[in-house]
């Protein structure tokens, strides 16, 4: 089947404002969603689910709540880490202390929590962008990882900061094996992603997206600027939150606030300008890119130095890596600015051609 | 004159207004009105202080003297200074000097944002999309594409604005202003930069608009054929004062005028 809409008309706005306009996208995304959640949990070993499908959903959600703030609304953030962090230690605190409540509306209220510190953190952005702005947020960077050390009562007086996340238990089904954990998260992630892209698709993402393209403007046309960008920060900051929360319940199970450093914040800054900036797509593309291509890296070593014979140094092979990771990032950034997203447009575009030239 | 909607009573008026920064004058004591329905034109040199007026009018610069009285829902408004968003949901659009389209979006994006005022669904229902957002969004589309075949923009509704040409950018903008409905269009050059045919466009787009919607329409135009033919009455600014007001005949005539573009021997 070829990739085009030739001969898909649309006589009413309701099937041109579909979320998949297109009917071989529709197609696309229904085998991906059965082939996540169907075959991926029968097939996957646990090493796959454990240690590269669920970090790469929870990468692939705290990738999509920056996009948010800073792809669609355009204000700068270093401060994903510690917005993670207040997703993780407040589900910690809710599930310790209210267990009554269940586990999701935990996670729900750790991700209001984080918005909540988004907002605060969000303030100074009424009155300075860019990169000024991004560096006002590495206030929130270090206020919050200096506030879990500090206050006991975050960690429930850990002495060491650590704590041991509790068993996650919905309606008396506990998911306990790699298998569950993975559908956990990634219903999780299916959901929150659906309603990001509703989101930026109507009003709201309309408003972000006029605020980030020329503010004097969409103030000018009504749009409040208070408003929209405490917003921004507020919506960015759940989806972090609640990022932060899967990272402690279903990846890493015990958490230190070492977790939740500025070097992660960074991490996640790479994979929205790898994936696509104002992407929903490329969110997961660059979270995709950063978290497979090292494992794909070291794969690829172990294959050729076992096929060659060579008996390569252990240290010589994980610094190539880091070489050969670096130089793609600059090459990609090189070639396409515009991410992984932008690929996959210039992709789509091209199909609808195929195999005619014009 | 054969207009649907006779120029009826003011219903804007701009009154003792003075804007400076710093040292610099821009506006000194500058007062005119606008009746509803007419095209009016602010024509002057240039730092003449014709945008910095626009500025004033929906709220960008806020003057240090002087109030503007606007008749929005049949009551009068009285303000020292307006704040854009207030004017916005007073009924007042605008496009700017320089094109200040959304970049990144597409036409259809941009010209939707012009209804945001229109929006009254919570960001939560936004997010769930079925039900009332839904119904919402639709019913603004359809507003939207109205809009959108009156400007004869429809071929380029789904393009991103960033790829189009200067002229298309400026009827974007215009459908944008438009979408919002509004009762007092404010536009500041809206034919610079163009070429005859585009300006003949524009020109008939202005006074479509004016003619059909009823809209009452403020221009600062400095293409002269353009004013004289479009325009009901005229101010004429000069180094932030009114030198000029009246028909476009009355201001081709008066001295003032002629010695403010043409300079006056000493």
């Amino acid at each position: 089947m070829l990739y085009r809409e030739a001969g898909q008309f649309k006589s009413t706005y309701a099937e041109d404002q579909q979320i998949f306009p297109i009917r071989q996208d529709r197609v696309a995304v229904a085998l991906l969603l059965a082939v996540a959640f169907v075959a991926v949990p029968l097939f996957a070993n646990q090493y796959w689910l454990s240690a590269i499908l669920i970090p790469f959903l929870i990468f692939s959600l705290a990738a999509l709540g920056l996009n948010i703030l800073t792809g669609y609304a355009g204000q700068l953030s270093l401060g994903t880490a510690a917005f993670m962090a207040v997703g993780a230690f407040m589900a910690y605190n809710f599930v310790l202390r209210m267990p009554w409540l269940g586990v999701i509306p935990s996670f729900i209220l750790a991700g209001l929590c984080a918005a909540g510190v988004g907002i605060v953190f969000g303030l100074p952005s009424l009155r300075i962008k860019g990169f000024y702005l991004a560096v006002a947020t590495l206030a929130c960077q270090f206020f919050v990882l200096w506030a879990i050390q500090r206050w006991g009562w975050i960690t429930n007086n850990s002495p060491s900061g650590v704590i041991a996340a509790q068993k996650v238990e919905i309606l008396g089904y506990v998911f306990d094996t790699p298998q569950r954990k993975y559908l956990l998260t990634l219903s999780i992630v299916a959901v929150l992603a659906l309603l990001a892209k509703n989101l930026m698709r109507s009003e709201t993402g309309r408003a972000f997206m006029a605020v980030r393209d020329m503010d004097v403007a969409a103030s000018v046309i009504g749009i409040p600027m208070m408003k929209t960008k405490l917003l921004a920060f507020a919506i960015s900051s759940f989806y972090c939150g609640v990022a932060g929360a899967l990272y402690a319940y279903t990846y890493l199970g015990t958490v230190e606030p070492e977790a939740f450093t500025l070097d992660l914040s960074f991490r996640i800054l790479f994979m929205i300008i790898i994936g696509g900036v104002g992407s929903i797509l490329g969110s997961f593309l660059g979270a995709g890119f950063i978290i497979l291509l090292p494992i794909f890296l070291s794969i690829l070593f172990g294959a050729l130095s076992h096929a060659t014979g060579m008996q390569i140094p252990h240290s010589v092979i994980s610094n190539l890596e880091l070489i050969i990771f670096g130089g793609l990032i600059i090459f990609f950034l090189i070639v396409e600015p515009h991410g992984l997203a932008r690929q996959w447009q210039i992709a789509k575009e091209k199909l609808r051609l195929w195999p005619f030239p014009h | 004159m054969n207009r649907a909607q006779q120029i009826g009573d003011k219903i804007l008026s701009v009154e003792g207004v003075s804007l400076a920064f710093g040292g610099v004058k821009a506006l000194q004591e500058v007062s005119f009105d606008v009746r509803e329905h007419e095209i009016r034109a602010i024509i002057g040199p240039n730092g003449a202080g014709k945008s910095s007026m626009l500025n004033v009018l929906n709220g960008v610069y806020h003057p240090q003297q002087g109030t503007i009285k606007l008749r929005a829902n049949g009551a009068w408004k009285e303000f020292h200074d307006m704040d854009s968003h207030e004017a916005a949901s007073l009924g007042i659009a605008r496009t700017f000097q320089n094109i200040a389209l959304f970049k990144g979006m597409t036409v259809l994006d941009n010209v939707m944002t012009g209804r945001n005022l229109k929006m009254r669904c919570s960001f939560l229902e936004q997010a769930i999309w079925v039900g009332r957002a839904r119904r919402e969004e639709l019913e603004h589309r359809r507003a939207v594409e109205e809009v959108i075949d009156f400007l004869e923009i429809q071929h380029i509704r789904k393009t991103p604005v960033g790829k189009l040409p200067y002229g298309l950018q400026k009827r974007v903008e215009l459908a944008r202003a438009l979408a919002a409905e509004p009762t007092l269009l404010l536009l500041d050059e809206p034919m610079s930069g163009m070429n005859l045919e585009e300006k003949q466009d524009m020109c008939r787009f202005v006074l479509d608009v004016n003619d059909h919607y009823g809209t009452t329409v403020v221009l600062i135009e400095h293409d002269m054929g353009v004013v004289m033919d479009i325009s009901d009455r005229v101010v004429v600014l000069d180094y932030g004062r009114k030198i000029g007001d009246g028909t476009p005949e009355e201001v081709r005539a008066n001295q003032a005028v002629i010695d403010a573009y043409l300079g006056v021997a000493h």
